[in-house]
């Protein structure tokens, strides 16, 4: 099965998305993960490694990431895990809703996770 | 350099805790040159990360030259924040990859080439673009020309990198951002020297003095120009490399 992790600036921001995704994901496992590591706006490579390492079960994980830096951090984190990890450039909330509807597929590998994240590039609301 | 893991560690640790006080020293200036195109936030994550990191890098029983690199660089990207973490930080986390076997001419290039190709590939800049790639790339071709080329001693081909650097610092000022917070200026970010080169040229600086400190040497009298003209290439090393350039 394929992992999630949620990457943001904001702590609560991550824990928020993640509880908004995890609506439709199933047992699917996704991790929120974000923060400076002392209270404050930003994110740590470290922190992210560990994220990825939580939520992944084998199949390799699909990272959401909010803006900047993050993007850079879960690029260090993901070169750091042993496990198999890629970004979606997605935008960070409609990107995890959609991975984590196409995670529940049980056909669902790394790519069409991915790809289904980077769908919501198109999502029109009005 | 002296082959014993153990005293080159020791230096090692001693070079941070160098970078640490002068760029807290460098701290107003940092933030002067950030804030006339960034957040204003460079010196003082700067001075925060290194600290932190020199006090880590304090704590180690023992180092190996690898080790060290390795925690000062998991310090940075814990510490600084934004982008200079996993820039400075990160591409030092990789780069320590190259210290397998201890710290030698043959791989400080190797460490040079690593740690620059991670922060171009990171920061997806290239020379021109107005950040510390421009300080990064002299210093690393002329270190690594200086080695593998001229065969100069190590503390010689570090001195013309340094110079290298400032001059790729002096070349930020008239040219155009095309990456980083300051890209946003768009033509206003012309004329404004780059923090991040900046910060690069005092960390290879302070490299400079602990090494020649450490050799009991005088930091060596050199520019980056090169007296001869190259015959042919026939002394080169790497002429069968790919043409790493743009494709």
């Amino acid at each position: 099965m394929i992992g999630l992790v949620v990457v943001s600036h904001s702590e609560r921001a991550a824990e928020g998305i993640v509880e908004v995704a995890a609506e439709m994901a199933g047992d699917t496992r996704i991790e929120p993960v974000g923060g400076d590591g002392q209270g404050g706006i930003g994110t740590v490579p470290d922190a992210i490694e560990a994220a990825i390492d939580a939520a992944d079960g084998g199949d390799g994980v699909v990272v959401l990431v909010d803006l900047g830096s993050a993007v850079m951090n879960a690029d260090v984190a993901i070169e750091l895990s042993d496990a198999e990890a890629v970004i979606a450039d997605a935008p960070v909330l409609e990107g995890a809703v959609n991975a984590a509807v196409a995670a529940t597929d049980p056909s669902a590998t790394l790519d069409s996770v991915r790809e289904q994240a980077e769908a919501a590039r198109g999502m029109t609301k009005l | 350099m002296s082959g014993d893991g153990r005293e080159d560690g020791a230096t090692v640790v001693r070079a941070v805790a160098a970078v640490a006080d002068r760029l807290e020293d460098e701290r107003a200036y940092l933030t002067e040159l950030d804030s006339a195109i960034g957040d204003a936030d460079h010196g003082g994550n700067m001075a925060r990360g290194w600290a932190a990191a020199a006090e880590a890098a304090r704590e180690l029983d023992d180092p190996d030259p690898q080790t060290v690199c390795k925690t000062v660089g998991k310090t940075l990207m814990a510490e600084v924040g934004g982008a200079s973490g996993p820039l400075f930080g990160g591409s030092l986390v990789f780069a320590s990859a190259e210290l397998d076997d201890g710290l030698t001419p043959e791989s400080a290039v190797a460490f040079a080439e690593t740690y620059l190709e991670k922060v171009e590939d990171r920061g997806d800049a290239r020379v021109g673009d107005q950040t510390m790639v421009d300080a990064l790339t002299p210093a690393v071709h002329t270190f690594k020309k200086s080695i593998e080329t001229d065969g100069l001693p190590p503390l010689e081909a570090l001195a013309k990198a340094v110079d290298a650097a400032e001059r790729g610092v002096a070349f930020t000022v008239p040219i155009r951002a095309r990456k980083g917070r300051a890209s946003y200026l768009g033509w206003r970010s012309v004329g404004h020297q780059d923090p991040g080169a900046t910060s690069t040229l005092f960390i290879l600086e302070e490299l400079l003095a602990t090494a020649a400190d450490a050799l009991g040497a005088e930091i060596p009298d050199v520019d980056a120009t090169s007296p001869t003209i190259p015959d042919d290439g026939e002394e080169a090393t790497d002429a069968s490399a790919p043409d790493p350039e743009d494709d």
